[in-house]
């Protein structure tokens, strides 16, 4: 059997055999982006904010910084968050965010609309994204204000 | 079908974990997490009186010496004056067994003296007297340089990369893309050590005691939210082969103290 042959296969097993795969809301990619929104409703900025500077729910300061004069000890694995919402449009934020592996597939950020494919998840995380479809959209709505 | 199957696995390994693109430290750049410690710690390392994992090294000097098991042998009957039969020991370890036919660890090194030799129950891992032992047993190799040259553990170590850079858990990250690919860099608050294991068992700040390396590879992995190997299994055991094989030539620091 070739490679090619049994990535059929695997891609195949992949989509029929996780069950809680249906728990995502389906959405479709064009290019470099997801254009519309997940829930079909605009987020919350402010919501998404405190997620984003949420360590344990975004998690986004373990690796990025930002404009977030109160926030201690941000880090420096990733590029600065300012100006986001001016280098990139609103539907290749929420790609970026729903699976940035799919941008670059050696990435550390981790892709949070997503639950196929992983390895080894604790149980207690097991079938979860990291965060729900509305959680995407208001981070979504917080990233696209960050102009300079 | 067999073949069918381990090539299913492989295809699949391979596209579920996915290549992280990682390369190895060039040897001349490796450091010690010691090296980015502050001052305080530094000085808490290299002093026997007030690191605080001392006391663990006494306890297992005391033990070395302590009768134990239906055999009612102690160590030191066997090992002698263990600063001159055990000096190096740690600074190869994990070893092949021939039993096991792969690779123990010290501590799975210790527990079989316990069960064979001196007939007792093996101690739990993270058990005071396990690391005690380990500490005790690791100190006598303080400043020798970690020794992975046996071709035996060829394979093993090779397990223990593929651990090391798969991606695990639900942040779907591998070991290699923080202590390969962004050492140096800050976490937030903690700074991304290389990762080499040259000072276990250790005392972490964090911890307020002594842990071994299999328990500071758990706490890696929670982060990770993965779900960490078992305390002994082979996983576990592969990855501190390949760290220590990846820390070959740096210097054993035990007992080492960490944030
Ligand atoms: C484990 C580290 C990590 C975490 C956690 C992380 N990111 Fe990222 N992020 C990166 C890296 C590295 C890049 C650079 C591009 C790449 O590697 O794909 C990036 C890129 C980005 C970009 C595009 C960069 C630009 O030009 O502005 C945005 C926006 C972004 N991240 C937002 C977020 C948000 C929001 C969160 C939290 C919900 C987050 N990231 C969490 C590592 C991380
Ligand atoms: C009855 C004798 C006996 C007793 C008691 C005993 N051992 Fe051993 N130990 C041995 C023998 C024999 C070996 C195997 C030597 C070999 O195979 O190279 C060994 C090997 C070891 C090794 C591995 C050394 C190496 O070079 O790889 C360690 C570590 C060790 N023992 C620690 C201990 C500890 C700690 C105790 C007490 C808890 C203990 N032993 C009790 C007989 C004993
Ligand atoms: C998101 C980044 C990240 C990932 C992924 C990660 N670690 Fe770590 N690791 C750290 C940080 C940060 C520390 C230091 C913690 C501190 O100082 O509080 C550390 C510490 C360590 C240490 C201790 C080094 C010393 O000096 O004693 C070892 C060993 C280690 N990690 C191994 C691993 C292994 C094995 C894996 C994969 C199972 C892993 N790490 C995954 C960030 C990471």
């Amino acid at each position: 059997m070739t490679a090619r042959a049994a990535m059929g296969v695997l891609l195949a097993s992949l989509a029929g055999g996780a069950g809680y795969a249906d728990e995502l809301l389906p959405y479709r990619i064009e290019g470099n982006a997801v254009p519309v929104s997940l829930t079909g409703k605009p987020g919350d900025a402010a919501r998404g904010r405190t997620i984003v500077t949420n360590r344990t729910l975004g998690l986004c300061l373990l690796c990025h910084s930002g404009p977030f004069p109160e926030e201690r000890f941000q880090g420096n694995l990733a590029p600065d968050m300012r100006g986001a919402g001016t280098r990139w449009s609103t539907g290749e934020l929420r790609l970026r965010m729903v699976d940035s592996h799919r941008l670059n597939p050696d990435t550390i950020m981790p892709a949070y609309y997503m639950i196929d494919g992983l390895n080894l998840v604790a149980p207690a995380f097991r079938g979860k994204p990291l965060l729900t479809a509305e959680q995407i959209e208001d981070v979504v709505a917080f990233l696209a204000t960050l102009r300079d | 079908m067999k073949r069918f199957h381990a090539l299913m696995c492989a295809v699949v390994l391979a596209a579920v974990a996915g290549p992280a693109g990682s390369a190895d430290i060039p040897l001349d750049q490796r450091r010690s997490g010691y090296a980015d410690l502050g001052r305080d710690t530094k000085a808490m390392q290299d002093d026997d009186t007030s690191n605080p994992a001392s006391l663990g090294v006494q306890d297992g000097e005391a033990l070395w010496s302590q009768k134990a098991g239906t055999a009612g042998k102690a160590c030191a009957e066997c090992h002698g004056d263990a600063a001159a039969s055990m000096k190096g020991v740690a600074a190869r370890y994990p070893a092949f067994s021939p039993a096991r036919k792969g690779p123990i660890d010290l501590e799975q090194r210790i527990n079989l003296c316990r069960t064979e030799n001196q007939k007792a129950e093996p101690l739990a891992f993270e058990s005071r007297e396990l690391l005690a032992l380990t500490a005790y047993i690791g100190r006598q190799s303080r400043g020798m340089p970690i020794v992975q040259s046996d071709a035996r553990l060829t394979s093993a170590i090779d397990a223990g990369r593929k651990l090391f850079t798969q991606r695990i858990g639900q942040i779907s990250l591998s070991c290699a893309q923080c202590h390969d690919d962004n050492w140096g860099k800050q976490l937030a608050s903690s700074l991304v050590p290389q990762g080499h294991p040259t000072g276990y068992p250790i005392y972490r700040l964090e911890w307020q005691s002594l842990g071994s390396l299999q328990r500071r590879l758990r706490n890696c992995m929670i982060g990770m939210r993965a779900e960490p190997y078992a305390y002994g299994a082979p996983e576990s055991v592969e990855l501190e082969l390949y760290l220590m094989w990846r820390a070959r030539g740096l210097t054993v620091e035990t007992p080492g103290v960490r944030p």
